[in-house]
């Protein structure tokens, strides 16, 4: 970006002018490159979307069909239903879709409801030890999962827990992790404390504040834990491919990986799968964006 | 204490109490046990059987699968990560400035980090690295004219593989350029007038007035970019069927421990290789803390 120092000796008509024109070119130069930067991003979506519209006759055509014709719909069907090996046994991506959802939406309410209130604790109310705990917490965010990964599969199998969804789910009632609670505290930090006075004087107890003052104050932050939440648990892969053998009770993750192992030339129905099993995220964005853009940039720095 | 303190304290160990069960079943336990370990032989099945420091001596002196891993996840790490920040800061920058539709370009360049490690982004980007007609060699050769069998053969190749997913790691940048913008929006205009008035250009003011203030942020971001792509792993397992491939080239250390641990049922030798990529980590963090007195703290005297 080239840029030439305003010279204090020009006429103050023609300092302003060039610098108006200064930042014309400036605003047209950015525009320019974040334009270019914006398709960037966006080819691997419309070259996923095209592909997963074509002809398998299609698909490994140099230079790319971008707009195949006719659009072959069926591909979404079609892969929807073979989903590997296990069509035989009735399973879909359908079955898939069912256990993911079970699992995320638990996780979520687990994590939003356990995170707050942990927090509210750390940021609202004083007790012996307050300090060296949230620091312990913090630490905690330091410790890779791998590390604790060998000996919490070992406990939960030993107390049968393996193959079923537990695993999965009850580790989010507990704190919901350190990186949440350390999201809404910082929140809760920025809440004036004269809320809190307020409310005791007219009998609120702790919980009261927490629940109905605080809480209410907290959609943003709130609304950005449980979008990350629920898209991590969405995402996840190491947990379910750990602890699920049953393959009726595998969730989408591990359903498109074997689907993978076993269509692995098939582009275009891979493309269709792995879609739809993305449009909800997208979606969950979309609605939540306005919230947790505003979230992470007042909590996630303080 | 009074009697309302003592109700404030026990109310708020009653709140956290499920946070202290996580603390010792979920991490201190568990970080403990692994510890324990990774001392031992065992493979679920037979009785447990303790070695000493057979596990690291087998792993420092005789394994070089392990060498192999660490060597590239370090790989991964040292070229993603500030490559990656560089891009966010400038993304960042690009986008505090007025500009029409910048709401579109924020949301154009923060879904994909959003969507972010999942296994449908991986079959994409398995895709779109198909040597033969994938997207980005097709644009390499579109661009630069170069025919397509002699563009990089990425995850089929040695050499490109590892870059393969560097690359593919940039597609996330705007996870970083949200909180980067945060944190450029933080800065008082007052500085940018002043050094205006000093005469400053645009340069200038960039090391004197935008690097400073960002130095927080960048500072915390650098520590939990590195902590995460230390651990990167659904992707590699996806886009090359769980194996690391070719030739061990995208063999990263938690594939290596999942493998040990999950495959092979070396739960000892695994919760060595999990202890070593703790230390690992620890180290790096220390090592950026240790040398953070680049990092400006507004409120704060420089000495």
């Amino acid at each position: 970006m080239s840029e030439t120092i305003p010279n204090p000796n020009e006429s103050p008509n023609g300092f302003w002018a060039s610098k108006r024109r200064n930042e014309k070119m400036t605003k047209i130069f950015t525009t320019i490159v974040l334009s270019i930067g914006a398709v960037t991003m966006i080819l691997p979506v419309i070259w996923m979307l095209s592909t997963s519209f074509k002809a398998p006759t299609e698909v490994f055509a140099v230079p790319p069909i971008w707009i195949p014709s006719p659009l072959h719909f069926e591909n979404y069907p079609k892969a929807w239903t073979i989903s590997g090996m296990y069509a035989s046994e009735g399973i879909t991506f359908t079955t898939y879709t069912f256990n993911t959802l079970l699992i995320a939406v638990l996780s979520c309410i687990g994590v939003t409801s356990s995170s707050s209130i942990v927090a509210f604790a750390f940021a609202r109310l004083r007790f012996p030890g307050r300090g060296p705990l949230f620091i312990l917490c913090l630490a905690t965010m330091m410790i890779p999962t791998q590390v604790t990964m060998i000996p919490t599969f070992i406990l939960f199998k030993s107390i049968g827990w393996y193959d079923t969804y537990l695993p999965l789910i009850v580790p989010a009632f507990l704190g919901g992790g350190a990186y949440n609670i350390f999201l809404m505290r910082q929140f809760f930090m920025s809440i004036p404390y004269e809320m809190d006075e307020a409310a005791k004087i007219d009998g609120c107890t702790n919980f009261g504040v927490f629940w109905r003052i605080l809480l209410p104050l907290c959609k943003p932050a709130l609304t950005t834990v449980a979008v990350f939440s629920f898209v991590w648990n969405w995402n996840d892969f190491l947990n379910p491919l750990i602890y699920l053998d049953t393959n009726s009770k595998k969730t989408l993750a591990l359903g498109l990986t074997n689907f993978v192992s076993l269509y692995g030339q098939d582009y275009h129905l891979l493309m269709a799968a792995s879609l739809l099993i993305v449009i909800p995220l997208v979606a969950m964005f979309l609605i939540g964006q306005r919230y947790f853009i505003q979230g992470i940039a007042t909590t996630g720095l303080k | 204490m009074t009697s309302a303190e003592r109700k404030e304290a026990i109310s708020a160990y009653v709140f956290i109490a499920p946070f202290l069960l996580a603390i010792i079943f979920m991490t201190g336990g568990p970080v403990l046990a692994a510890f324990f370990l990774s001392f031992c032989k065992w493979d679920i099945l037979t009785p447990i059987q303790f070695v000493g420091l057979e596990n690291y001596k087998e792993m420092f002196f005789n394994d070089p699968r392990f060498w192999k891993a660490l060597y590239n996840t370090a790989y991964f790490t040292f070229l993603s990560v500030p490559v990656g920040m560089v891009l966010s800061i400038m993304v960042a920058m690009l986008m505090n400035q007025k500009i029409r539709g910048i709401a579109v370009y924020r949301t154009i360049y923060y879904l994909p980090s959003v969507l972010g490690a999942g296994v449908a982004v991986a079959v994409l980007w398995k895709w779109i690295f198909n040597a033969d007609s994938g997207l980005l060699n097709y644009m390499i050769s579109l661009c630069t004219g170069i025919p397509m069998s002699e563009c990089p053969k990425w995850l089929a190749s040695e050499f490109w593989s590892k870059n393969a997913l560097v690359i593919m790691s940039f597609w996330g940048v705007g996870g970083g350029m949200i909180i980067y913008l945060a944190g450029l929006q933080g800065i008082p205009t007052a500085l940018y007038e002043a050094a205006e008035i000093d005469g400053a250009n645009r340069w200038q003011q960039f090391w004197t007035v935008t690097l400073p203030g960002l130095s927080p942020v960048i500072f915390f971001q650098l520590i939990i970019t590195i902590v995460n792509s230390f651990q990167i792993f659904s992707q590699v397992y996806v886009m090359t069927d769980g194996l690391g491939g070719p030739a061990d080239s995208t063999l990263v250390m938690v594939l290596y421990i999942y493998q040990k641990a999950f495959k092979y049922y070396q739960m000892g030798y695994a919760s060595a290789l999990a202890w070593v990529l703790f230390m690992v980590i620890m180290l790096a963090t220390w090592l950026q803390f240790r040398y953070a007195k680049w990092v400006y703290y507004e409120g704060e005297l420089r000495k």
